[in-house]
Order: C-alpha cells, then sequence, then structure tokens
C-alpha cells in the first residue's frame, strides 16, 4: 500500500472521530446558502465549491462514501472561510465550525516540506504569539523581506506567488513605526470629558504593530467619544489565523491567555476594531468548549466582546466634517457574519458631514483577503478581487472604507491592480473617523 | 460504470473541461434537498446548447445511460437522486434570458435560469411572473416546470403551470420538439406543454421555455392574525373567499412552526397562539384597500385574537419572508427533516391539520404543519432523526396515514413538490392502478428505453393502502 492511501486512511478515521456529526446532519440541503457563495459563483455555478457542496464533501469522507482525496483538501484549501453562507441558513448550521474542525484535522496530518514548516513555526509559534517578537522583529515588512518568505516561497513553489503580485504588496504595506514607538505603548488612556462608558481595549498583534497608527486612532476617538480605556498588558494575538489555517490548538492556548488577561478587567466591554480578531474573540466560547476548566469563562469572554463602530454608535461621536466626497464600505466577512455588525459603519459614515455614503453592490460579498487565502489561492483571490474592484469603481467614491486589516491591503492591493491609485484610497473606519474628528475641532 | 467509447463521445461534445467524474464531483451531485436520499452518478456532464443536449441523450440512449436532469437539487421528493447512476446533466451553462417581449407580455428563457433573476428581470420592466416558490433565490425555471411548483401567491395567481406556454424539449430518442407558442388559444393537437408541466424529468429535456407574464400589481398590502384555534383560522378562510374576496396569498402557521419562525427571524410573532394567517392582497390601491379592510373585519368576527396590518412594505416583506423560511427554521430542530405537502380542499384543512396531530401523537412523531391556507395545499413536516431506524419506521407509518386521509378527504399526495422516488408507492392511491398504467405506457412511448431519469414517479413496488384503525 503507497504512503498516500496510508495517510488518507489514517485521515478518515480521524475525520470520523473529530467531525461533529450532528451538525453535518443538521445541513438539509435546501441550496439557501449556494447564491451567498463566492467561490461557487465564481467557479460557474460547481456545486463541490459551494457551502452546501464542502458539507457533503466532509460527510461523505465520515460516511466513507469517498477518500479525503487531494481534491478534497483542495477544496477545503478554496473555501474563503469568508461565511458568508452562515446568515443565510435557516437551519443555522455552523459552516465555519466544521471547516475549522476539518482543517484542523487535516493540518494535524499534513507533513509539510522543511521550508513549509520553517516557515509555519515561525509564523505560528514564533511570531505571532510573541507580541515582544511582534515588536522587535520591528515590522511585518521587515519580516517579509529580510526572512526570505519571498525566496523560500518561490523556491518551493509553496504560495504560487507571483514575483509581480509581491512587489505591489510590499507597496501597499503601511509605513511600520520605528521600534522606540512599538516599546512605548499606552495601558490606560483617559475619556476626554465625563466618562459615559469604561471599555477595555483588545490591541491585537498586527494591528499593535504594523497597524499602530489605526490602534492610536482607535484610542484617540474613544477618548473624544468620552470613553476610558483599559489596555491590559498581557494580552495577546487572538488566534484568528491559528484558528483558520487548521492550528487549533495554537489558537486555544491563545484564547486562554486573552481571557486570563480581561477577566479582571472592570470594563463594560472588550472593544475590537479588527473584524477578523473580533470574530474569534466571540467565538472563544465554541473554541473552549470541551475544555471544563476554561468553557465558562470563555463564554463570559466572548459575552463582553464588541466591534468599535457599536460602541461608538451607541455612545455618539463628536462633530465630524471631511471634503466633499463619495465614501463607501467593503464589509469584513467576520464582522458582518460572525459579529453581526453591519449598519453600525455605515451610520457612522453617514454622521461625517461632507461625505456622501454609497452603498457598493455586493458589499457584503468577501474581497478574497480571508486570511492568508489571497497568498495561498492567488487565482482565485484575485478573480474576486477584480470583480470587488468593478463594484467599487462604480460608486466614484473616492474613499474605500474597510474594519480589517487584511481586508484593508487586499483593497491596496486592488486599486493598485486596477491602477486607480490617483482617485481612491482605501482607509480603515477608524482612521478616517479620526480624521473627521480632527477636521471637525 | 460509462463504457470508454460513451465518455470518448461525451467528451468529443461537451469538451473535456465539461464532463466531471472525479470522485468529488460525484459525491457533489448525488444527493437533493431531499433527506436520507443519497446515490453516486458516474459522470456529471455540462452542455452549453440544445445541439448538444440532443447528441448527449442520443448517445445515453444508444449506450442505455441513465440521464438525471438537475436544476438546483432543491427538490423534496429525491427527483434529482441518481438511483441508477448514469450522467447527471446540469444547466449552469444554458442560464441566459433569451428574450423579453413586451409586445406579447412573454419571457423566452434557458432551462438553468435561477427563477428570482428572472423574476428581478421581468419585473425591472413593471412585469409580472407570479410563482414564487420558497426556494426561487435558488430553483432554476427548468426545476420549477417539472415539479410543476406552485408559491405563496397560488391562490390568486395559479401556480407554474398557468404561465408556461411554451417549451423547446429534446426527446429521449435525440429528436428536438417545440411545443406551444406565444399564443393565447392553440387546439393544434395534443398538449405536449402540459404534459411537461411536472413530468419530473422523465419524459424529455427542457432547453427552452417561454412563460407569458402580467402587468405588475401597483400595490400590495400584508396582514397577520392570529387566532387561538386552528378552527377559526380555518372559518376565516372560507368566509374570505365566501364574502368573493380572492387574496395573493393566504398562508397559516400553526403553533410549534410560529414558534420556531420566531425563534429564526425575530420578527415579533406571538409564540403563544394557536395559529397564525397570513394574508396579502395586491392590485389597484382602492380594490387594495377595500379587501384587506374587508379581511380584517372577517379575521374580527371570526374571533381573532389580534388582526395587524403592515405600515410599510419592509414590514410586509419581513412578514413574507419569515414565512417563506419556516420549512428551513423547523429543520434547525432535529436533524432530519422531512416535508410532505398533502393538500386536500380548502374547506378541509382545519379538519386535515387536527386529523395530522391525532395521527402524529398515535405514532409518537413530532409534526407541525404550515401551508397554503387559500389553497388546501399542506406542509406538515416532521423533525426526527435518520440514524433512529425505529423512529423513522414510525415517521413512514405516520406519513402513510396522512397520505390516506388527505385522499379520504378528496385530496392529493402532492400538491407541488412532485412523486419523484418519495411518493412513487403511493402513486396509485391517488390515481388508481388504472391511471398508473396509463401514465406507464405514456412513458414508455416517450422513452422506450427507460433512461430519462429512471425510477422516479413509479414505484417498483406499490405501497397497498394501510388500514387505518379507528
Ligand atoms: C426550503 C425549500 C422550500 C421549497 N419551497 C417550495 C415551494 O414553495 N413551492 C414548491 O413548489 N416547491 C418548493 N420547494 C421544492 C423545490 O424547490 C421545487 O420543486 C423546485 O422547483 C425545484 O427546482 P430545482 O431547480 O432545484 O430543480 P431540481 O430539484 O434540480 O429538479 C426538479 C426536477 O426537475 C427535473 N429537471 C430539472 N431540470 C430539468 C430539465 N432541464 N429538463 C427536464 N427535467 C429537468 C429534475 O430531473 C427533477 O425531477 C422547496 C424546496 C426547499 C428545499
Ligand atoms: S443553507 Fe444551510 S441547510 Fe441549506 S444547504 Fe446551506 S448549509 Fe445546508
Ligand atoms: S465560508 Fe464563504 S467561501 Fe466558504 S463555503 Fe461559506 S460562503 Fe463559500
Amino acid at each position: 500500500m503507497s504512503t498516500t492511501n496510508e495517510r488518507q486512511q489514517e485521515l478518515a478515521i480521524d475525520m470520523k472521530a473529530g467531525m461533529d456529526y450532528d451538525e453535518l446532519m443538521n445541513c438539509m440541503r435546501c441550496g439557501f446558502c449556494l447564491p451567498s457563495c463566492p467561490t461557487y459563483r465564481e467557479s460557474g455555478g460547481n456545486e463541490a465549491a459551494s457551502p452546501r457542496g464542502r458539507i457533503a464533501l466532509m460527510k461523505a469522507v465520515v460516511d466513507g462514501i469517498m477518500e479525503p482525496d487531494e481534491d478534497f483538501e483542495k477544496q477545503l484549501s478554496l473555501c474563503l472561510g469568508c461565511r458568508a453562507c452562515e446568515p443565510a441558513c435557516p437551519s443555522g448550521v455552523k459552516y465555519g465550525h466544521l471547516l475549522e474542525a476539518a482543517r484542523d484535522i487535516i493540518q494535524k496530518k499534513k507533513k509539510h516540506s522543511l521550508p513549509v514548516r520553517m516557515v509555519r513555526s515561525l509564523v505560528f509559534n514564533q511570531l505571532f504569539p510573541k507580541p515582544n517578537r511582534m515588536r522587535t522583529v520591528s515590522s511585518l515588512l521587515w519580516f517579509y523581506q529580510k526572512t526570505g518568505i519571498q525566496k523560500i516561497a518561490q523556491a518551493t513553489h509553496l504560495t504560487k506567488i507571483a514575483p509581480g503580485n509581491l512587489s505591489i504588496m510590499e507597496k501597499v504595506l503601511p509605513q511600520v513605526p520605528s521600534p522606540s514607538q512599538l516599546k512605548n505603548r499606552p495601558t490606560h488612556v483617559a475619556a476626554e470629558g465625563k466618562v459615559k462608558q469604561k471599555v477595555a481595549f483588545f490591541s491585537g498583534c498586527l494591528m499593535d504593530t504594523m497597524f499602530m497608527d489605526t490602534n492610536d486612532a482607535t484610542l484617540f476617538i474613544l477618548s473624544k467619544s468620552n470613553c476610558e480605556i483599559v489596555i491590559p498588558e498581557k494580552q495577546n494575538c487572538c488566534g484568528a489565523l491559528h484558528a483558520h489555517s487548521g492550528e487549533k490548538d495554537g489558537a486555544k492556548a491563545l484564547a486562554k491567555e486573552n481571557i486570563l488577561a480581561f477577566e479582571n478587567v472592570k470594563a463594560d466591554f472588550i472593544v475590537s476594531n479588527a473584524g477578523g480578531c473580533g470574530a474569534l474573540l466571540v467565538e472563544y466560547g465554541h473554541l473552549l468548549k470541551d475544555d471544563p476548566e476554561w468553557a465558562e469563562r470563555a463564554k463570559v469572554f466572548s459575552a463582553r466582546v464588541k466591534d468599535i463602530s457599536e460602541i461608538l454608535l451607541a455612545v455618539g461621536m463628536p462633530k465630524m466634517v471631511l471634503d466633499e466626497q463619495i465614501v463607501t464600505y467593503q464589509d469584513s466577512c467576520h464582522l458582518r457574519n460572525v459579529m453581526g455588525t453591519f449598519s453600525a459603519p455605515r451610520r457612522l459614515l453617514q454622521q461625517i458631514e461632507g461625505v456622501t455614503f454609497t452603498e457598493m453592490k455586493d458589499a457584503d460579498r468577501c474581497c478574497g483577503s480571508a486570511g492568508v487565502y489571497n497568498i495561498i489561492e492567488q487565482e482565485m483571490s484575485m478573480q474576486i478581487l477584480d470583480v470587488k474592484m468593478e463594484q467599487a469603481k462604480a460608486t466614484k467614491a473616492r474613499t474605500l472604507v474597510t474594519a480589517n486589516p487584511g481586508c484593508l491591503l487586499q483593497m491596496k492591493l486592488g486599486i493598485e491592480r486596477a491602477g486607480l491609485q490617483k482617485d481612491v484610497r482605501a482607509v480603515h473606519i477608524v482612521d478616517l473617523l479620526a480624521e473627521a474628528v480632527k477636521k471637525g475641532e | 460504470m460509462i463504457h470508454q467509447d460513451a465518455k470518448k463521445k461525451f467528451t468529443a461534445i461537451v469538451g473535456e473541461v465539461n464532463y466531471l467524474d472525479s470522485k468529488q464531483s460525484l459525491v457533489a451531485y448525488s444527493y437533493d434537498a431531499t433527506p436520507n436520499y443519497q446515490a453516486l452518478p458516474d459522470a456529471v456532464i455540462k452542455p452549453r446548447n440544445t445541439k448538444e443536449v440532443s447528441e448527449i441523450v442520443k448517445v445515453c440512449n444508444e449506450y442505455k445511460i441513465p440521464i438525471v436532469p438537475r436544476g438546483n437539487a432543491t427538490n423534496l421528493c429525491a427527483g434529482t437522486c441518481p438511483l441508477e447512476g448514469g450522467l447527471v446533466m446540469i444547466f449552469t451553462l444554458m442560464n441566459e434570458i433569451i428574450e423579453l417581449d413586451e409586445e406579447n407580455l412573454t419571457v423566452t428563457v434557458q432551462p438553468g435560469l435561477i427563477t428570482l433573476d428572472m423574476i428581478n428581470a421581468v419585473e425591472a420592466k413593471g412585469l409580472f411572473y407570479p410563482p414564487d416558490p420558497s426556494s426561487m433565490k435558488i430553483s432554476t425555471i427548468a426545476g420549477n416546470i417539472n415539479e410543476g411548483s406552485g408559491g405563496l401567491r397560488g391562490l390568486k395567481y395559479g401556480v407554474t403551470r398557468d404561465y408556461v406556454i411554451a417549451l423547446e424539449v429534446v426527446l429521449p430518442n435525440g429528436n428536438i420538439i417545440r411545443t406551444g407558442g406565444k399564443l393565447a388559444k392553440d387546439v393544434a393537437g395534443y398538449d405536449f406543454t402540459r404534459l411537461m408541466v411536472g413530468s419530473e424529468g422523465t419524459l424529455g429535456i427542457i432547453t427552452e421555455a417561454t412563460f407569458k407574464l402580467i402587468p405588475k400589481p401597483e400595490t400590495k398590502k400584508t396582514m397577520l392574525a392570529l387566532y387561538d384555534s386552528l378552527e377559526a383560522a380555518g372559518r376565516t378562510v372560507s368566509k374570505i373567499i365566501a364574502n368573493k374576496i380572492i387574496p395573493t396569498t393566504l398562508e397559516f402557521l400553526d403553533q410549534p412552526t410560529i414558534r420556531v419562525v420566531e425563534d429564526f427571524a425575530k420578527i415579533g410573532l406571538p409564540t403563544d397562539v394557536g395559529a397564525v394567517l397570513l394574508i396579502e392582497q395586491d392590485g389597484p390601491l382602492e380594490v387594495v384597500e377595500r379587501d384587506i379592510k374587508r379581511m380584517a373585519e372577517i379575521c374580527q368576527e371570526e374571533n381573532a385574537l389580534s388582526v395587524q396590518i403592515a405600515q410599510t412594505d419592509e414590514e410586509g416583506t419581513a412578514l413574507t419572508t419569515a414565512r417563506r423560511s419556516a420549512l428551513s427554521a423547523l429543520a434547525r430542530l432535529k436533524p432530519t427533516t422531512i416535508l410532505e405537502d398533502a393538500t386536500v380542499p380548502r374547506s378541509k384543512i382545519a379538519e386535515m391539520v387536527r386529523e395530522i396531530e391525532v395521527i402524529a401523537k398515535r405514532n409518537n412523531v413530532q409534526i407541525c404543519t404550515f401551508g397554503h391556507a387559500g389553497d388546501g395545499n399542506l406542509h406538515p413536516t416532521c423533525m426526527t432523526d435518520a440514524r433512529d431506524k425505529e423512529e423513522m419506521h414510525r415517521v413512514e407509518k405516520a406519513f402513510e396515514e396522512i397520505f390516506e386521509k388527505a385522499i379520504q378527504l378528496g385530496g392529493t399526495i402532492t400538491g407541488e413538490h412532485g412523486v419523484g422516488v418519495m411518493k412513487s408507492p403511493y402513486l396509485a392511491w391517488k390515481l388508481g392502478e388504472e391511471g398508473v398504467e396509463a401514465m406507464k405506457t405514456l412513458k414508455m412511448a416517450f422513452d422506450p428505453n427507460n433512461i430519462m431519469n429512471p425510477g422516479k414517479m413509479f414505484a417498483k413496488e406499490t405501497r397497498k393502502r394501510v388500514v387505518v384503525s379507528r
């Protein structure tokens, strides 16, 4: 028997043991989720590339109808994990949980080549979960260029990265703060006026390094809106990248650290300003549901998490002004589909004087960024992105707003690809709000 | 297994990329929305036009390869489950609107077009296509035609059958025929158009369809009436019709269904009432207002607990959308959801629903009922778990009793979902042995090699009528 066959058999056994069969059965195969799925649409209506199809494939593996062959792994890998299928599902199937579980099982059985192992270990073990390293590695940009990820990628065909795209990627990365800026992060910010709300800020790993300006802007507008902010020092990366890449154990470990960090902080809410992080934070309850010591604590933690836009809308913003312009908004999938936040950011943008808010067609559809999807599944990602750019262009917007760092980079990449750099800019919503507050003063 | 020569011929017709036989593709096209049915085809094929369909069918006929035409597999009778293997034929590459004829008020489309896409295109021109199955967001036109699908507006406007006026069909021998036309009057020979409606892919493959359209109603109003008893709701239905009002929509939900729908849609439905009627009228403003007012009075006269008229379009849409999600919302309760569509004359609705309750209790199974009160089309829906063989047996028994009762009351075994595999054992209950025999003769005349969706509609074994002890 060949080794691939053995591996597939082992994988099948693990899938049988590890997948939630009730959840697989809960899919009644009504097909209501199909129209909302980007990969289904972009594949010209391929059932296997749809949520209903992928659930059927997972179930077929568990039922022993199908081997977990390479095609199967590819199909799961092609899924963006955008979870647009979940709000569309009247049966309430937790597709995201099924996908994460399957990817986790596949990942554990995977025999990566040495360079891939090195990169994964660097990213998942050495870098993201180590706040100090995130900081001392003075920037991700540095990481991209100096660790030779580009060379490894090319040498191993790990990513199928077209060199052209990588160089655009580098162009769209933000200006990175200096190491000294990175060292002196605040732990408490007072409200400017009378305290309306006391919040604990989840600062994130990428957000607190590469996107530090956005975090500073967040603290600025929270304070301007009379929120008192605590920023627990012991917090860590949220673990979303781990969870979505099948590194569930890593994600769990990080979740526990964060629960500990926030548990005794007296605050009404835990604020997140990145859709991708927030969505995992609200799912800690699910992530740790089988851990008796942590399940309840995780649930309590998750219940306190709120997106920045919801908080700002509730407490009220100071006067905001911008130059006359059209602004449009691209939903962060996880913010919308998992956290359920979609009207708050739009309403905030509408409150800015001078701004004409124009909704773009299919704003709720994934932009193709999806964690590291745009690197791993580059072809599909770029296909999705180019459609998105057409739709953004049609709004005639000068500013394209997002609510998650991954989406922001992807939008910037899209703008470059479409040659719109002169007319359109992409910004994180809190950066735009901060800009508008300053101009309104 | 598909013969190598046949495969070569297929790929020569549609090209390598449109012939799929990886394990993954076979699994992905092995099921439809019917619980508990799954069978792998031998291959999946995507024709690009009528000519290719015809050529494929000729090869199938030569090699006796079964063909299962598949829309988007939302049917609930296992109609697209490839029980005998063969080719699943999908129409994702044939989904265009061919012509929207505003002079003749018709629209001509390809089979794979999504129902809602057609409705949107038509409404953009101020026209109206009334059939609106709850699955329209994803169901295809050819699927609708082949199941004879109905929807919430069926009471006033009729169902798919009432709007199909012309078809292009590839027969099982590969011949291409055209039936009907853009004509209001046409009696040239047998009515093949009507014959194809509801034929469930057993007589031929539809490759083009023309529908008649009507002007879009100017206004629409929705209201919701709550009752503490089902009888009162039933009486309201009869009285509305007796008052010579035909509302667009007259839907009802029983109590367990209300609870689940509210849990899903969160639109503020009260969960402690006995039954809910969802009523809609459309047309000129004066007529709509007059009818809604009168119907509200009738609801009050029949002791409705409350009558609430939606103030805005959004409110109205929220109510109908919630009703549309009833089936899927019920699916949240248990892993397996089995939905039937027994239909009775509308005067018998309350009696039928009561009987369903009794039958469910007697067999110790959980059944919720909702449906189209206006046309007597009920959806008794059973929440169960297919892994529990013993319970599944009781579920089957309960449904048998429900069909039995429906027929006793002058009804039928299926009002809109079709016979497929699910209800084939019961077809003779409705048609009689002679009726089934006549239908089989017809099928054999069209398809002597039985390649078109074999195993559907006609069961290998007909269910003997159960004797229900009372
Ligand atoms: C949640 C839910 C709600 C539903 N609500 C309703 C409702 O309100 N009213 C209603 O009537 N039904 C309803 N249905 C049932 C189903 O959606 C309809 O029967 C629908 O018309 C099927 O369309 P489809 O495109 O999915 O066809 P499929 O399920 O793919 O096929 C249906 C039949 O058509 C045949 N067929 C498909 N294409 C062709 C072709 N080109 N030529 C010949 N034969 C073909 C197939 O062989 C099969 O027998 C519902 C189903 C679900 C899951
Ligand atoms: S909408 Fe939900 S139940 Fe329906 S097919 Fe998709 S996942 Fe399954
Ligand atoms: S998560 Fe997104 S890409 Fe994946 S199946 Fe759901 S809708 Fe499709």
